[in-house]
């Protein structure tokens, strides 16, 4: 069973029905034990950085969070992605999950935000399974982005600065796009990380 | 670089589809739910859906329609007309919608852009604007275009951007209808105002229309409602051509 956090930020629908139609059961809870009992954790996530810290708090998931990213294999997914690194800076400084070292601000350009549409992505070359995804479109809707190190990047997108688009640490995954929104493309990038992590301890959903 | 993105629009009334041109005589289409699907199937880049439903139940079944609609697409819709109220944008948004426009009720109520965006965030808040000439300057039109507000378009976008909106979905009168193209001098004099996504919208006759916006003005996305009804022409077609123009688009 996949289980996709519900934490009260943003429309989780489209994200269980991704997963569904890739033929996996998907739960959507805020319960540590069926989040225990899950072969992968999906965390979504659309509004603001700080409103997100503090409705995971409220809910006393993050410990909970950070605990399961080390077991199990866990992608977060737009403003959830955002959420894997350490800081993030919109609203004011809060913590977020710490999984992958980096930090979250404005995107610098001197295009228009919301970065919003379809952009490509330009894979990097540290993770071979997705180096099929090269130039393919991809739905992306933020203002933030975050900033890592190179290592930790599976894909950007040019958007007047680099984007990340996936990152990696270990079998941490983020996409800051919506998948769930990207057409075929992103339904096959879902498969890519399932397929990527189901190996993972050997677990079987 | 990001692409420009295509979108087709369904006119919905009372659950379907229908021809939305002409008020009177109104020609249902097909079932709004297919319709969308087989859209985002054939490379649209995102979906409207325009209410323009003159009943409660209407209403009632749109949000029905919504909730078909997010299990079955797997591009980004929005659903406009009528939203009046904040509880109306937290129900379309419920039901699955990505985003929702607001009109009339945004103009007559300013702060419902403000609350939406607070609430909601500004990637959902979309502000339709119907914008027609009047000497020298664009006003603000409501109730489907047939009412002037005497409001200067320019001056109401760049408000409604101060207000949180993510994106305008900006419409010509002048030209809706038309099919002889883009209100190319609106679109310019909107897109240079905000620093916001803006939708053109109103008066696609053929596929050319849309690289003539793209390369005559730095808009986001072309919207267009009955060339691609009753497959006059297709998603792909319009893309075909904006390729061959040198626009980016994205390949489906």
């Amino acid at each position: 069973m996949i289980a996709i956090v519900d934490y009260g930020m943003g429309n989780v629908a489209s994200v269980k029905t991704a997963f569904l139609r890739l033929g996996y059961e998907v739960e959507i809870t805020d319960s540590v034990e069926r989040l225990e009992q899950a072969s992968h954790i999906i965390l979504p996530g659309v509004g603001s950085f700080q409103a997100a810290v503090e409705e995971i708090n409220q809910r006393n998931l993050a410990e909970p969070l950070r605990k399961l990213a080390q077991q199990k294999p866990f992608l977060g997914i737009c403003l959830g992605m955002q959420l894997l690194f350490e800081k993030g800076y919109e609203n004011g400084i809060s913590d977020g999950l710490g999984l992958i070292p980096g930090d979250v601000n404005v995107i610098e350009t001197e295009y228009i935000l919301p970065h919003i549409g379809w952009n490509q992505l330009q894979i990097e070359n540290n993770n071979q399974a997705f180096q099929v995804f090269q130039d393919k479109h991809v739905y992306f809707v933020h203002t933030f982005q975050a900033r890592t190190e190179q290592n930790y990047l599976v894909a950007t997108s040019d958007y007047g600065t680099t984007v990340p688009a996936i990152v990696q640490n270990g079998h941490v995954y983020g996409m800051q796009f919506h998948p769930e929104k990207s057409g075929e493309v992103g339904v096959d990038l879902l498969k890519v990380f399932m397929e990527q992590t189901t190996s993972v301890r050997g677990l079987e959903a | 670089m990001i692409a420009k993105r295509i979108i087709p629009c369904l006119d919905v009334k009372e659950g379907k589809v229908v021809k939305g041109t002409n008020f009177v005589g109104l020609r249902e289409l097909g079932d709004p739910v297919a319709m969308a699907s087989n859209y985002s199937k054939a490379g649209a880049d995102e979906i409207i859906f325009l209410d323009i439903s003159a009943t409660n139940e209407g209403r009632q079944t749109m949000v029905d329609i919504v909730k078909q609609t997010a299990e079955q697409v797997f591009v980004p819709f929005t659903v406009g007309g009528g939203v009046k109220t904040i509880e109306d944008v937290n129900r379309l948004l419920k039901a699955g919608a990505d985003k929702v426009g607001m009109n009339s009720a945004a103009v007559q109520n300013p702060q419902l852009i403000t609350e939406s965006s607070d609430r909601f965030g500004a990637q959902c808040t979309v502000v339709a604007v119907d914008a027609k000439r009047v000497g020298d300057k664009w006003h603000v039109m409501t109730h489907g275009g047939s009412k002037d507000t005497g409001i200067d378009a320019i001056e109401w976008v760049k408000e409604a951007e101060k207000r949180g909106a993510g994106e305008i979905l900006l419409t010509s009168v002048d030209t809706d209808g038309v099919k002889d193209g883009f209100d190319i001098a609106l679109t310019e004099a909107v897109v240079n105002s905000v620093r916001i996504p803006v939708i053109a919208s109103g008066g696609v006759g053929k596929p050319e229309h849309f690289p003539e916006v793209f390369k005559k003005t730095d808009v986001s996305a072309g919207l267009a409602a009955s060339i691609f009804h009753e497959n006059t022409f297709t998603v792909q077609q319009v893309k075909d051509v904006c390729r061959q123009q040198g626009v980016n688009i994205r390949e489906a």
